[in-house]
This record gives C-alpha cells, sequence and structure tokens, in this order.
C-alpha cells in the first residue's frame, strides 16, 4: 500500500513540477495521471499487487470530494436565490450530455456491439 | 492537567485537523452504511448525506467552513493521487478503449458541448446572475480543472467546486436508472458518459458497478477535463466578443 501511495505522489509531483515548467493549462494531477499512464504502456504490465491497491483507493474516491461538497455553505444564500436556473441547469445538462455521449457511441459502433457485459462472444 | 471549560475545549479542538478528519470521515462512513442499508437508494448517496450532516454539524455548532476545511483539507489532497491512479485502470482496458477511439472522440466533443452550453444556456434563459452562468460552464469535469477554467471565464471558483460536486451526486445517483430508460447496457458507453459528464463522483460509482465501466469512466473525465480547459475559455471568448 505504501508502495503504491508513494508511486502516486511522485507521479503527481512530476505533474506539478511540469505543469509549472512549461505552463500548461491542465492541473498537475492530470498530467501525473497521463505520465504514469505512459510508463505503465511502456512497462507493458502491472504488478496485481499494485492493481489490487489502486482498486481499494479508487473505491473510496468519492470521500475525497466531501470537504470541497461542505463549501455549498458559503454559497448557500446564492444558491437559495438562484435555486430554480441552478437545479434546471444542473439535472437536464448532465443527463443531456450523458444521453448525447452515449448515443453517438452507440450510432458509431457495428451494429450488435451494444451487449451487456457477459453476452459477448 | 485543570478541567477545561467545555466552549474553551471546543476552540482549541477545531483549531487542530483532528476533529475536522474524524467528523468528515464518520459523517462519510454513516452516509456508506445508510447506502447499502437502503439497499443502494440513489437519494442515499454517501457524499450527499455526509455533505448534510457535516453542514448541519457545522451550522449548528457556528463552526466557519474555512475551519473544517483547515482540518478536513488532508482528504480533500487525496484527490490529487486518486487522479493518477486512474492510470492503471485506464492501462488495464486500453486495448478495448483503442479499438473504441474514433466514437469516443466524437462523443467527447458532442457530449462535452453538449453539458457545457446546455448548463449554461438553461442558466441564462432562467435568469441567473452573469457570475452564476459562468460558474456553470466547467461544472462537469473534476474539481481543479472547473475551478481554473471558472476563474478564466469569469466564474466564482468556489461556486464552481459547490456545483462540480453537485453535479457529480445527480449523476452517480442518476445514471442507472437513465440508462435503464435509454436500454443501454453497454458498461463501456455508460462508463465513458458517467465520466464525461459526472466526472470523479459518477467514476467512482461506475467502479462499484463495475471494473470496466470505472475505466471508461475514467477515461471520460480524463479527456473531458482536458477538452473544457483548452477549448471553453477560448469558445467564450469567441461568442462573448
Amino acid at each position: 500500500m505504501l508502495n503504491t501511495l508513494t508511486l502516486m505522489l511522485l507521479y503527481q509531483l512530476g505533474g506539478e513540477l511540469l505543469v509549472r515548467l512549461l505552463g500548461l493549462p491542465v492541473p498537475g494531477p492530470v498530467v501525473g495521471m497521463t505520465l504514469l499512464f505512459l510508463t505503465l504502456l511502456a512497462r507493458g504490465h502491472v504488478s496485481h499487487e499494485t492493481r489490487e491497491h489502486v482498486g481499494s483507493f479508487l473505491q473510496h474516491m468519492s470521500l475525497f470530494f466531501v470537504p470541497a461538497g461542505v463549501g455549498v455553505m458559503v454559497h448557500l444564500q446564492r444558491v437559495a436565490e438562484e435555486w430554480l436556473p441552478i437545479t434546471l441547469a444542473l439535472v437536464i445538462s448532465t443527463f443531456a450530455g450523458m444521453a448525447v455521449t452515449a448515443w453517438v457511441i452507440k450510432a458509431m459502433l457495428p451494429k450488435g456491439a451494444d451487449h451487456a457485459p457477459g453476452e459477448q462472444a | 492537567m485543570k478541567p477545561m471549560p467545555p466552549a474553551e475545549l471546543w476552540t482549541q479542538l477545531t483549531a487542530s485537523p483532528l476533529l475536522g478528519l474524524s467528523v468528515t470521515l464518520l459523517a462519510y462512513l454513516a452516509g456508506v452504511w445508510l447506502f447499502k442499508r437502503s439497499g443502494q437508494k440513489p437519494l442515499c448517496n454517501p457524499v450527499l448525506i455526509a455533505i448534510v450532516l457535516l453542514s448541519l454539524l457545522l451550522w449548528a455548532t457556528g463552526t466557519p467552513y474555512q475551519r473544517y476545511f483547515d482540518g478536513a483539507q488532508f482528504i480533500h489532497f487525496l484527490l490529487g493521487p486518486a487522479t493518477v491512479a486512474l492510470a492503471v485502470p485506464l492501462h488495464a482496458y486500453w486495448r478495448r478503449l483503442r479499438q473504441m477511439a474514433l466514437p469516443l472522440v466524437v462523443a467527447l466533443f458532442a457530449g462535452s458541448a453538449t453539458a457545457a452550453f446546455s448548463a449554461m444556456g438553461l442558466a441564462w434563459l432562467f435568469g441567473a446572475s452573469p457570475e452564476t452562468i459562468f460558474s456553470l460552464g466547467p461544472k462537469s469535469v473534476t474539481t481543479p480543472i472547473a475551478m481554473g477554467v471558472a476563474e478564466q471565464i469569469g466564474g466564482i471558483p468556489s461556486l464552481t467546486a459547490v456545483l462540480v460536486i453537485l453535479t457529480g451526486i445527480l449523476g452517480a445517483m442518476g445514471f442507472p436508472a437513465f440508462f435503464r430508460l435509454l436500454r443501454i447496457r453497454n458498461h463501456a458507453m455508460q462508463g465513458f458518459a458517467v465520466g464525461l459528464t459526472a466526472h470523479g463522483l459518477g467514476t467512482a460509482r461506475a467502479f462499484m458497478v463495475s471494473e470496466e465501466m470505472g475505466a471508461f469512466s475514467a477515461l471520460g473525465m480524463g479527456l473531458n477535463g482536458v477538452l473544457t480547459a483548452v477549448l471553453l475559455p477560448l469558445l467564450l471568448s469567441l461568442l462573448i466578443r
């Protein structure tokens, strides 16, 4: 577990460094993810142990959003005043975006590709 | 040690990260427990429950958000390494991802534009203030990117963070039923669409369904993050001028 966490932190550090050195418009962790991905692609395999650790770490990823989410308190007045446009915008745009994305993939894949897992040949 | 009056004790405790960290974990665990107890009812979303519980606690004790965040930021920080870790499932499904490269790229542009511009358009149509409209633009992408974009286009970064998380909760809560309604069963399609619109929170929920859905979700989230960071400020400056 400690190995995996250190690895993630080092790649994030690498990402942050690159962002600052090159003035990239993307956050450090995203660059770190790309760097780690390229490394894995070059190495060709991931140890079973690392995959397991990453799996259990990602399982709780939603927890990491909680502190920023509590920030809704600070904006409660604005959210209360503009609740109608905010609610409509959030709900409709989220599901419209989801539907458009899935439909485009479905339309472009060969027929019969839309199977549930387990049904594939 | 001399016994301390309760009011002073509270002030001292809230000044250390220990309290903010413990209550965040407790609230989240309570949320997870309720989610499981309810048979994974979408309304019992663990993040939603945790946020409501913690907001009530801060409000009831009169603790300012900033003081809470001073402690809870250590949990917030883990978003960074978690984003990096997404490279592992991406790598595991790389061959399948590559087979679908063209549909995924076209869907990325279509879905990303739909999510961003329908949000801003609807908010404008229903009379939201300009700051709110611009804060809504990047709400489908992961928190750090969205906050940066909001700042560039004239939104309020901390408001964007809140809208991002509300979007993520909404997407994570709603996608299983929504895709049943649309009759889309393929985990790759579902995952990519969920990550693209509901970033990390959608991705976390997608991993609960299958690793494949999680991997495609991670890809959708990462690609939309980069696309939004690069294109949204550019497009808006062209449109508004």
